[in-house]
């Protein structure tokens, strides 16, 4: 009886693929609007397909994203509050496991790198990693949004977007700022002003990981004999590896300086001389 | 001003408003409620991790205190056994020069009594003696005077007879 429904269901599967593939051979792409010039170059400009923001003014559609990932992650964020959190067991199970780890993990990073001050950058980087994180899986979905200009798009990943990028790059370098100030006052500052290239090359390297993914994507969707089979691997090279290693970097990064610059410096040896004169 | 890349300043802005509040709602709603858990049971493993040290040390204090006594007890049983071997010892050694000394009375009475025995035995035999002899004596000396007084009687008669004769 099992066996018989399971060739039923490969039946059933396999004949809607060969349906789906010849509607869409045959129905055609319904008039290109844009050549791939122009998509590629609008992914990277957004000068074409922007969306509205309430009637209050023309955004990128990756602004668009970012408050649409938001909103599903506080949503969730609720609900495990509300739900899950005042179950949670000393022998915790899977999903009590899983948060626990997320939040452990951005915890220890924070803790490892910066062991003399590491509460607040341990809130900081788990909200990066998982605006990062989720934000780059968020492409996969697809999810659709009309443009002024009445075009129907799905929505990029938001640090596909160079100010999102360089929002979250020159936060994180802000961030490592107040680190150095809490930990060493003005000389804290100095510490950080040292390394002036750090927010652009935070934010840039955001948006270029994130960005050679979407223009990938972008290229390999605008042929539809590209569509078949190679998203697969190409969704897997490009998003998801690129959540993982962008979520690290950055978290790594921001951590990593913070620890450095927030580190108290070692008190001089005249204080100490006379530290023992007094003692 | 253009800006390259069409960077906005407002979208700027508007993605750190939005990165604000959800690293805030993340933080209130997920990241300290879960690591307020994780640190109380981190914090309960802690406290029931110490308490189980703490027994252990007084366990090992109480095995030490246990061996100790016991060493203490094994010497005190070889003490008590070499004294009660000794008092045993002694005891015995009472006992047997008791029962030497009862022995050696025993044997002083005894020859003590069969000396009086042989002495009363020999007194006894001594006067049976003496009064068989003596019996004897009074039987010999009894006929002889019976027949001495016959014969003189018998004499006297013949005497007479002679005369008479």
């Amino acid at each position: 009886m099992n066996k018989k429904k399971k060739t039923v269901g490969i039946i059933v599967w396999f004949a809607a693929v060969i349906v789906l593939l010849v509607l869409s051979l045959v129905t055609g792409s319904g008039g290109k609007s844009e050549t791939i010039q122009e998509a590629m170059r609008d992914a990277v400009l957004h000068e074409d397909n922007r969306i509205s923001l309430f009637g209050l003014k023309d955004v990128n559609p990756a602004l668009i994203s970012a408050m649409v990932v938001t909103v599903i992650l506080l949503v969730a964020a609720a609900l495990i509050r509300i739900f899950v959190i005042p179950r949670f067991k000393y022998v915790p199970g899977k999903f009590q496991m899983l948060l626990e780890q997320v939040v452990g993990l951005f915890d220890n990073l924070a803790k490892s790198n910066s062991p003399w001050r590491h509460g607040f950058l341990g809130a900081y980087v788990f909200g990066a990693g998982v605006y990062i994180f989720v934000g780059t899986l968020f492409e996969l979905f697809g999810i659709q949004a009309v443009t002024t200009s009445g075009r129907s798009i799905a929505l990029p990943a938001p640090l596909s977007d160079v100010n999102a990028a360089i929002a979250l790059g020159c936060l994180s370098y802000l961030v490592i700022m107040s680190g150095g100030i809490a930990g060493n006052g003005v000389k804290g500052i100095g510490n950080t002003l040292k390394e002036f290239s750090l927010p652009i090359s935070m934010s840039f390297r955001l948006f270029g990981a994130l960005l050679s993914g979407l223009l990938v994507t972008e290229l390999i969707y605008y042929y539809i004999n590209l569509s078949f089979v190679l998203p697969v691997a190409v969704a897997v090279m490009f998003t998801l590896l690129h959540a993982l290693i962008q979520t690290y970097v950055l978290t790594m990064l921001t951590a990593l300086y913070y620890g450095e610059v927030s580190e108290p410096a070692p008190k001089k040896a005249k204080k100490a001389k006379k530290a023992a004169k007094a003692a | 001003m253009n800006i390259p890349l069409n960077i906005d300043w407002q979208q700027i802005l508007l993605h750190l408003l939005n990165f604000a509040i959800l690293a805030g709602g993340l933080y209130f709603l997920l990241y300290a409620p879960v690591k307020k858990f994780m640190d109380k049971r981190e914090a309960h493993y802690a406290s029931l991790a110490e308490e189980a040290n703490k027994k252990l040390a007084s366990a090992e204090e109480l095995v030490k205190e246990r061996k100790a006594q016991l060493s203490s007890v094994d010497e005190e049983i070889k003490e008590k056994k070499t004294k009660a071997q000794l008092e045993t010892d002694a005891a015995v050694k009472q006992q047997l020069d008791e029962v030497q000394a009862q022995a050696d009375r025993i044997l002083a009475d005894a020859k003590a009594a069969a000396s009086r025995e042989h002495d009363r035995m020999m007194n006894n035999a001594k006067r049976e003696l003496s009064n068989m002899v003596l019996n004897s004596a009074k039987e010999a000396m009894n006929s002889t005077s019976a027949d001495a007084y016959d014969q003189f009687l018998n004499l006297a008669e013949g005497g007479n007879a002679h005369d008479g004769a």
